[in-house]
């Protein structure tokens, strides 16, 4: 039984990743490398085999095996200033963010660091952060062996040129906290204070105790109107500055017009005001910020080139050694060296024979391309082979790519969204302006107190905190829906800004394409002689198409190739054991490409002695669900498809989206940009849905910018809105439910204007006694909070999301 | 009647203590993350179990 499971799957007993043919076998577990045995053996050592028993399988493959000197930089007590928190000789406290950190049993482990190094006295973890405090004796251990440590265990801490500029800030929610407190404080103790006014406890002789008590609630009221109030006085006060009505204006005058009016009531001894409805709206209020803006921690929206580079590279110093400096201090003419899977940051030279960089987190092509000695290596590629060395020519901030940076859609800083609630705002205010005003000038002839009551009634009544509360709760619920889905907004804006799209641009290689392309081959079945032929031809070759053959086929033997002829754009030819073999597009191997019209990917025939034997296709796989996404998006905005790679799956793109719908190949990340913009100058609103840096531009350009990230913690270009790659499939019902949120907010707007309709008749015929009115205040708001709670559920429930 | 007057004195300067409790906690960091002290509380310091019950025919 045991056996047989083996030989279908079996799955690496730490990380959980299906073990192909080199796995290894230790004390009856299997494990799909060395690295992940080598974490196990360690943990093992230490007793720390309960990291297993906790959550199955739920190891990070340590991809990064060699990080012999790559930390070196760590040494240096300048870079190592920026990253400590706290140290007094005998305790440092640094704090790493750890992206990798995902399930329980990680924070287990990561807080049982000082099992496995005893310098570390220790360690806790901040889950929704991803981020681990160390707390080690600088005697002991290093900050270099600390990392090292952590990045053998698979959770590499992320260390970037941003991480290292900025210091942790204090998270505005904090103080939205306190002031809920003291909100919440006031608004029950003012209640309870106005019980005898409530329910006319007002016998002769407890006139005294009444004056009392209403003195008191004033009293209790000023922290709710200047300390918690405070942020939508500054808001308001902002907005009409910059000559613009936003919501808080009305809000802030109807909570002035009520506390003045409750002053007036109070001094004069002629009422109890109204001091409790007014710090009830505050509380509520502020309630709904705190959840609509509850942010994601351990996500970064701002990210530009800094987050992506290294903070340190290696220098070439002499002829053996090699020195690792801050990438700050990077000079032009200084000589780096670049290990495999590292990042060029610089614009450089090659100096060693030969390179394969991979530009596809700079242009989305993702084959690598070959440069030689002395040839031009832009930053932002990655060397996919052994190490080089290279020259700086430019540095970091001049280089090709950043200077993307330096266009106008990276310098126009903070996208403006007027919003709905805004524009309605301004509506709102100048409509009960213009009703109060009017109302006293009726009655100021006749009767001037009734005059100033009519002024304060409407104002104090048609507070747009129901509008606000609809629109804030609204927005919470929506915001939290989408990332159980795995589609985390920057803010809540975005949510309406979803809602108005018309247009959407969508990247290929990497957003709705998976980054691994799929080699099959049609045709007669290969035997293992001719797939060696075929392997021994390709290897020699350096298309992008037979560098995926070659690996695809890399199980083979290679054979002696003799008369090896290339010719670009065609194919190739050469003699195998002397044997003919033909290789290349349809002309080149002499057959009718119209025939097999099944396959719609690239395609590379194989002539063999003359005897046509098939072809071998190559197709990128869409992502799961993709297709239904397109298809469901198609009815709902126009589509646009760029792509920085080769034309190789047009076809099959343009069946999935439609003949008529736009899409360009070849695209540099400026071009990507400008067609964004040309869109958006023909009136369109435009959605951007891309991943790698290469989109950046247009991600920057558009009104909405929704990166696609395989690992949301980890790369993913400024942006506004970051959608894990697994959760594509919902991408459509996604932009369905943010539209289903408008019509959420007027429709619960409508509710809480018909509370106040009825309210307000109740009120001015005086049938509403004083306590049910103060009761049903807060009923209304709690009702609006439970119903734009329930319909926002609802409607993800109908479309099928999780909620 | 004039009780009351304590007794409101009495009931705030309590209620004032909770609130400056409150913000004195969450000055300190106590409600900064609500989730991680739910998973460390569920972990044992050792699991006793693990070398008898996981590692019987490896152990040498």
């Amino acid at each position: 039984m045991e056996s047989a499971r083996q030989q279908t799957q079996t799955v690496c007993y730490h990380c959980g990743e299906v073990c192909k043919e080199d796995l290894v076998m230790t004390d009856d577990h299997a494990f799909c490398c060395d690295g992940c045995k080598v974490v196990y053996e360690l943990l093992k050592e230490n007793n720390l085999c309960s990291y297993y028993s906790i959550d199955q399988h739920a190891g990070i493959s340590p991809k990064l095996k060699n990080f012999q000197g790559r930390f070196n930089y760590l040494d240096d007590p300048v870079v190592q200033q920026k990253l400590i928190r706290f140290n007094d000789g005998e305790t440092t406290v640094v704090v790493f963010s750890l992206p990798q950190m995902h399930c329980s049993s990680c924070v287990w482990l990561l807080e049982h660091l000082y099992k496995l190094d005893e310098g570390i006295s220790q360690s806790r973890t901040e889950f929704l952060r991803k981020e681990i405090t160390i707390h080690y004796n600088p005697q002991v251990t290093t900050m270099r062996k600390v990392v090292e440590l952590l990045t053998t265990l698979g959770y590499e801490p992320l260390l970037s040129l941003d991480n290292l500029s900025g210091k942790e800030q204090k998270s505005p929610q904090r103080v939205r906290v306190y002031r809920i407190a003291v909100a919440g404080f006031c608004f029950a103790n003012i209640m309870m204070l106005s019980f005898p006014e409530y329910f006319h406890i007002t016998e002769e002789g407890d006139h005294q105790l009444q004056t009392f008590f209403s003195y008191l609630n004033l009293a209790i009221s000023l922290p709710v109107l200047i300390y918690s109030g405070g942020e939508f006085f500054q808001s308001a006060w902002q907005s009409l500055r910059a000559k613009f009505l936003n919501i808080d204006v009305p809000l802030v005058l109807s909570i002035l017009i009520t506390f003045v009016r409750s002053v007036y009531e109070i001094v004069s001894g002629t009422g109890a005001g109204y001091l409790d409805s007014m710090s009830g709206i505050i509380f509520f209020m502020l309630v709904g910020r705190y959840f609509q803006e509850k942010t994601h921690h351990a996500l970064q929206f701002d990210r530009n080139y800094k987050s992506f580079f290294p903070i340190s590279i290696m220098l070439r110093k002499g002829k053996e050694t090699e020195e690792s400096i801050p990438l700050t201090n990077l000079s032009v003419g200084d000589v780096m060296v670049i290990h495999s899977q590292e990042l060029v940051p610089a614009d450089s030279k090659l100096l060693s024979d030969e390179a394969h960089v991979d530009y596809s987190f700079v242009t989305g092509e993702s084959a690598p391309v070959k440069i030689r000695k002395g040839e031009l290596i832009y930053a932002g590629g990655k060397q996919t082979g052994g190490a080089i060395e290279c020259e700086v020519l430019r540095e970091v901030s001049q280089s090709y790519l950043t200077g993307l940076w330096n266009r106008d859609a990276f310098n126009k800083g903070e996208k403006v969204h007027t919003t709905f609630i805004d524009r309605l705002a301004r509506n709102f205010t100048i409509f009960l302006l213009a009703l109060s005003v009017g109302g006293f000038f009726y009655w100021l002839p006749t009767d001037m107190t009734r005059g100033l009551n009519a002024l304060t009634t409407v104002l104090i009544v048609a507070c747009p905190c129901a509008l606000l509360l609809s629109a804030t709760f609204t927005n919470g619920a929506i915001m939290r829906i989408f990332s159980r889905n795995k589609f985390y907004l920057k803010n809540p804006a975005v949510i309406e800004s979803l809602a108005k799209v018309d247009h959407i641009v969508l990247d290929k290689t990497g957003t709705i394409t998976n980054n691994v392309i799929k080699v099959k081959f049609y045709g007669d079945e290969l035997g293992e002689v001719e797939l060696e032929k075929v392997y021994s031809l390709v290897r020699h070759s350096n298309h992008p198409l037979s560098k995926s053959l070659t690996s695809h086929l890399s199980f083979c033997d290679a054979r002696p190739v003799t008369d090896y002829v290339e010719i670009p754009g065609s194919g190739l030819s050469g003699r195998v054991d002397g044997i003919e073999v033909k290789i290349g597009n349809a002309a080149f191997c002499d057959v009718d490409d119209q025939s097999k019209t099944s396959f719609h990917g690239a395609r590379v025939h194989v002539v063999i002695l003359g005897h046509y034997a098939g072809y071998f296709g190559f197709e990128r796989s869409f992502r799961t669900g993709a297709p239904e996404v397109i298809d469901g998006m198609k009815s709902a905005a126009s589509l646009s498809f760029l792509s920085g790679d080769n034309e190789a799956e047009r076809e099959s793109l343009q069946k999935l989206a439609g003949a008529n719908t736009p899409m360009f190949f070849h695209q540099t990340p400026e071009n990507k940009m400008d067609y964004v913009k040309s869109l958006q100058d023909d009136g369109a609103f435009v959605a951007m849905v891309g991943d790698g840096l290469n989109d950046s531009g247009a991600l920057q350009q558009s009104q909405v910018g929704i990166a696609v990230s395989d690992d949301v913690n980890n790369f993913s270009p400024a942006c506004d809105a970051i959608l894990e790659g697994s959760a594509f499939g919902n991408l459509d019902r996604l932009f369905q439910l943010a539209k289903h949120a408008q019509r959420i907010i007027l429709a619960s707007f409508g509710l809480s204007l018909l509370y106040n309709v009825v309210g307000l008749s109740f009120a001015v015929t005086g049938t509403l006694s004083p306590v049910v009115a103060a009761i049903l205040m807060p009923i209304s708001s709690i009702s609006i909070i439970l119903f734009t709670n329930g319909l926002s559920h609802l409607s993800a429930l109908k479309l099928k999301l999780n909620h | 009647m004039s009780a009351i007057y304590i007794l409101i004195g009495a009931s705030l300067s309590l209620a004032v203590g909770f609130l400056f409790a409150f913000i004195k906690n969450a000055k300190a960091g106590q409600f900064d993350d609500d989730y991680t002290p739910s998973i460390r509380m569920l972990m044992d310091d050792e699991i006793p179990t693990e070398d008898t019950s996981k590692q019987t025919n490896t152990n040498l």
